[in-house]
């Protein structure tokens, strides 16, 4: 199923990468000390649901947070210390939305918990599959690449799943922390990879690692040759190559249908940190509780990679790569083509693969011009949509529009606005455009039920006169028969008339199942 | 605090003004040759038609209430003005340049909403609205009269030829080389014959014959469209398959029958056909948005040329050919998309299972 060469994807961009800084810095473990704000949602789905209390003395390792219902993933406690407190604190997102978080001042020990699970040293074959995604869920495991899935879900998947793709794409420009681990730790992730792979039933694994880190693709090579299991194939350096959906398309020429899954083709995908963090939990029984990260940018002094604990505020992340050398024109959580602008109080998350604090001269504003259909877009869309015909007609409130265009076909990276040369804000409106239609369809919802119910009211209603009617005109029967004489007869006959009108609408007994539509 | 702006954040170094500017530097040395072949007057003409298209588009984004100074410095009108000028006749009144400039940007352009907003590409509209207007003024051409020669008219002289009409056109007037056969034709003589006084095909790659302005000199137009190509500005698709279409209709007729139509080189190297498919039929918001939609676009000009040159009743045609392409443009769009990832030709999801190509 894996092709032999790989494919080129349609469009994308070659972007400036601004690697050079920052790929020569070996991952430098940080041991920060002042708190850790530890978010309970660092994942996709409903956050941890706390563990512990304010005032508690963890141990590192120890669970700050046990997964909640159906989507979630449990979080640990990246030092031993104490819980300063459990509050509010804004998540690395633009919005600066606050989410749950531990507040946690470490004792500075390092003392790990005393019952952690025991380490599994045998072949990743002798393993029972359902070992090894368990060992995943516990770890609070996630999708280290960005999207932050909760790793264990996807292990179990409920199609059969041919090909384990691993994603060292790492196509974003600045960032080189996937770059790092896969040169230092090339043992564990192919080792990860085999791991993932058993859980899967996959039968091949290829490692996806873009052709401008030839030192990640020898490391691999090499650890794939002595442990087995892996092909490592060199992809093309391009933006978004490390798309999912592309990276899939170049190893295997298939493409993953519209609204499906991977799984749904016989693949999945998982980024090399995870399958890194996989073969942690399973060969050392440690929790994901640190991360490598890439701080860079033209505003930062020093550029560097860490092995940083989450829960570390971006502005010691910054502070430890020298500090700012000049107030950046923006602070991004991952790369610059997708990564969101983020509050310097947010820290450090299980899905954060870079603090990129860029400069003014760096980002390029530019004023905003019309459209001028050069097709640009068109040539570097990787999904082959019309981008600037989505965006007109989001622009023009033709949301219906853009949505038959493709707007829900669209990945959101950006390449389009890269290209732009009227420096349109293609992917704002296309996030504009979701919005409104997600708000419209919410709409649509309301006045369909706020319908339903007035409908069902007046038909409650109705029933309602029609079984009084019915029950005066019984009434009316009654007296009619109590009373005799033969000058009442006529009075009896007009009666007669809205008397059987009432039988006709609702016999008496078709009032309960009335009730029963209702309910 | 932070700021709700969706990445990507940064860009390509590209800018709409930056395009517009290697435009016009890519047109430089044609319009040179053309200012230096048919003298100063040329040289009048195309300032009066700068200045003309920059005054209507002033006027057209005052009316649409948007910022004059941003709106012009995006260079889009001053390339519609100049590719409008270097389609004129270069001895042509200097009302000629100014309503043809008006034309194009407030009728081309403004009416329609600005700068992306035009249907038709704003010089070519002005050009046949000049040229169904004034017929007279409109084909009038000159015979070379180079800088430096004595047939050259002098600084003051030229003046007088633009703006007062002082020429003397018995003297000077030439025909160009598809007015010569046209007239062949009509008169149901071989085009062969009406050929060799008035083509010679070394001096038509040089442009060195009556004709527009700019459009004569295919080899610097050429030269010009390349480095364009090269510097992506404009797409590759467009220039090779007119050209391509162009060529391969003239050899297949002119193989036919020789004394009827035009090979290959006439039709490539008289008239505006050079220009048109490197700085016109290039224009981006009036041809097609897809690869394979322009090639059809392209394909359609060089036919659309090749049937009014041969049956029409104009001896050129390359500005009716852009502007009923033009025309075609939002359909090619609709019609030749790209198949988007994961769905079918059709639009739906592919299926999934091993089936899957």
């Amino acid at each position: 199923m894996l092709l032999s060469k790989p494919r080129l994807i349609r469009g994308g961009v070659r972007t400036e990468t601004h690697k050079q800084p920052t790929a020569a810095c070996p991952l430098e473990p940080l041991h920060p000390p002042g708190p850790l704000y530890v978010s309970l949602s660092q994942h996709i789905g409903a956050p941890a649901l706390p563990a512990v209390r304010p005032g508690d003395t963890v141990a590192k390792g120890q669970r700050l947070g046990t997964p909640e219902q159906g989507l979630s993933a449990a979080v640990h406690a990246p030092t031993s210390g104490r819980v300063a407190a459990i509050t509010r604190h804004p998540a690395p997102h633009p919005s600066g939305l606050a989410v749950t978080t531990v507040v946690l001042e470490p004792d500075g020990e390092e003392r790990w918990a005393d019952e952690r699970p025991e380490p599994l040293t045998e072949e990743a074959e002798r393993l029972e599959p359902a070992t090894i995604s368990h060992r995943a869920a516990e770890a609070g495991i996630v999708g280290m690449g960005g999207a932050a899935f909760p790793a264990a879900v996807k292990l179990n998947s409920p199609r059969p799943v041919d090909t384990l793709i691993l994603n060292g794409g790492e196509c974003e420009p600045y960032l080189t922390c996937d770059d790092r681990l896969m040169r230092e730790r090339a043992a564990g992730i192919v080792d990860g990879g085999r791991l993932m792979a058993r859980a899967l039933g996959a039968r091949r694994t290829a490692i996806g690692v873009e052709d401008n880190k030839p030192e990640a693709i020898h490391a691999l090579r090499q650890a794939a040759a002595s442990l087995g299991g892996a092909e490592v194939v060199p992809v093309p350096s391009l933006w978004p190559q490390g798309s999912e959906k592309h990276l899939i398309y170049t190893l295997t020429g298939r493409e993953v249908p519209a609204g499906a899954l991977a799984a749904d083709i016989g693949v999945v995908a998982h980024n090399v940190g995870t399958a890194y963090a996989v073969h942690r939990a399973v060969r050392q029984g440690r929790p994901l509780i640190s991360r490598p990260v890439t701080i860079g940018g033209g505003a930062v002094a020093t550029p560097t990679n860490l092995e940083a604990p989450l829960g570390t505020p971006f502005r010691t992340l910054l502070h430890q790569a020298g500090g700012l050398r000049e107030t950046p024109a923006r602070v991004l959580a991952g790369g610059p083509m997708m990564g969101p602008i983020v509050p310097l109080e947010a820290a450090l998350a299980k899905g954060t693969n870079g603090v990129i604090a860029l400069t003014r001269s760096e980002i390029r504003e530019a004023e905003g011009r019309p459209c001028i259909r050069c097709g640009r877009c068109v040539d570097a869309c990787p999904m082959g949509l019309m981008p600037f015909e989505i965006a007109n007609r989001a622009a023009a409130g033709d949301i219906d529009g853009a949505a038959a265009s493709g707007l829900m076909d669209c990945l959101t990276c950006g390449s389009c606005a890269y290209v732009c040369p009227s420096a349109r804000p293609l992917v704002q409106l296309f996030h504009y455009a979701r919005g409104q239609r997600a708000e419209r369809a919410a709409a649509k919802e309301r006045t369909e039920l706020q319908r339903r119910m007035a409908e069902q009211r007046a038909e409650r209603q109705r029933r309602e006169q029609e079984r009084k009617k019915a029950a005066a005109a019984a009434r009316r029967r009654q007296r009619a028969a109590h009373a005799q004489g033969g000058a009442e007869q006529a009075q009896g006959g007009a009666e007669a008339e809205p008397q059987d009108t009432g039988a006709e609408g609702s016999p008496p007994d078709a009032a309960p199942s009335g009730e029963e539509t209702v309910s | 605090m932070s700021e709700l702006v969706a990445g990507p954040h940064t860009r390509a170094p590209v800018s709409l003004p930056a395009l517009m500017r290697q435009v016009l530097l890519a047109a430089v040395p044609a319009t040179a040759f053309g200012v230096w072949l048919y003298g100063w007057p040329a040289l009048y003409l195309l300032v009066i038609t700068l200045a003309s298209a920059l005054a209507g588009e002033a006027v057209s984004l005052r009316a649409a209430g948007r910022p004059v100074r941003s709106g012009l410095g995006d260079g889009s009108a001053l390339v519609a003005g100049w590719i409008l000028a270097m389609s004129l006749p270069p001895w042509a009144p200097w009302w000629i340049g100014a309503i043809g400039g008006l034309l194009a940007t407030v009728l081309g352009k403004g009416v329609f909403g600005g700068t992306g907003q035009n249907p038709f590409n704003p010089a070519m509209a002005a050009r046949v609205a000049l040229l169904v207007a004034f017929p007279a003024a409109m084909t009038r051409w000159v015979a070379p009269a180079p800088l430096g020669t004595e047939q050259a008219p002098g600084l003051l002289a030229s003046l007088r030829i633009t703006f007062l009409g002082g020429a003397d056109w018995d003297a000077v007037t030439s025909a160009t080389t598809l007015d010569a056969t046209r007239t062949a034709i009509t008169q149901g003589q071989s085009i062969q014959a009406a050929l060799p006084e008035a083509y010679d095909p070394a001096l038509a790659v040089l442009g060195y014959a009556a004709g527009s302005l700019a459009e004569g000199s295919a080899l610097l137009l050429a030269a010009g469209g390349v480095y364009l190509i090269h510097r992506r500005v404009i797409p590759w698709e467009t220039p090779l398959v007119l050209l391509a279409t162009l060529a391969v209709l003239a050899t297949g007729f002119h193989a036919l029958d020789p004394q009827r139509y035009h090979d290959a080189g006439v039709h490539l190297l008289a008239g505006s056909t050079v220009l048109a498919a490197f700085f016109i039929a290039t224009d981006p918001t009036t041809s097609p948005a897809t690869a394979a939609g322009r090639a059809v676009f392209a394909a359609g000009c060089a036919a659309t040329i090749w049937i009014v040159r041969t049956y029409g009743g104009y001896p050129e045609a390359t500005a009716f050919a852009v502007l009923l392409m033009n025309a075609c443009t939002p359909l090619i769009d609709r019609w030749i998309r790209p198949r988007v990832y994961g769905r079918t030709r059709r639009g739906t999801p592919l299926p999934t299972g091993e089936e899957n190509p």
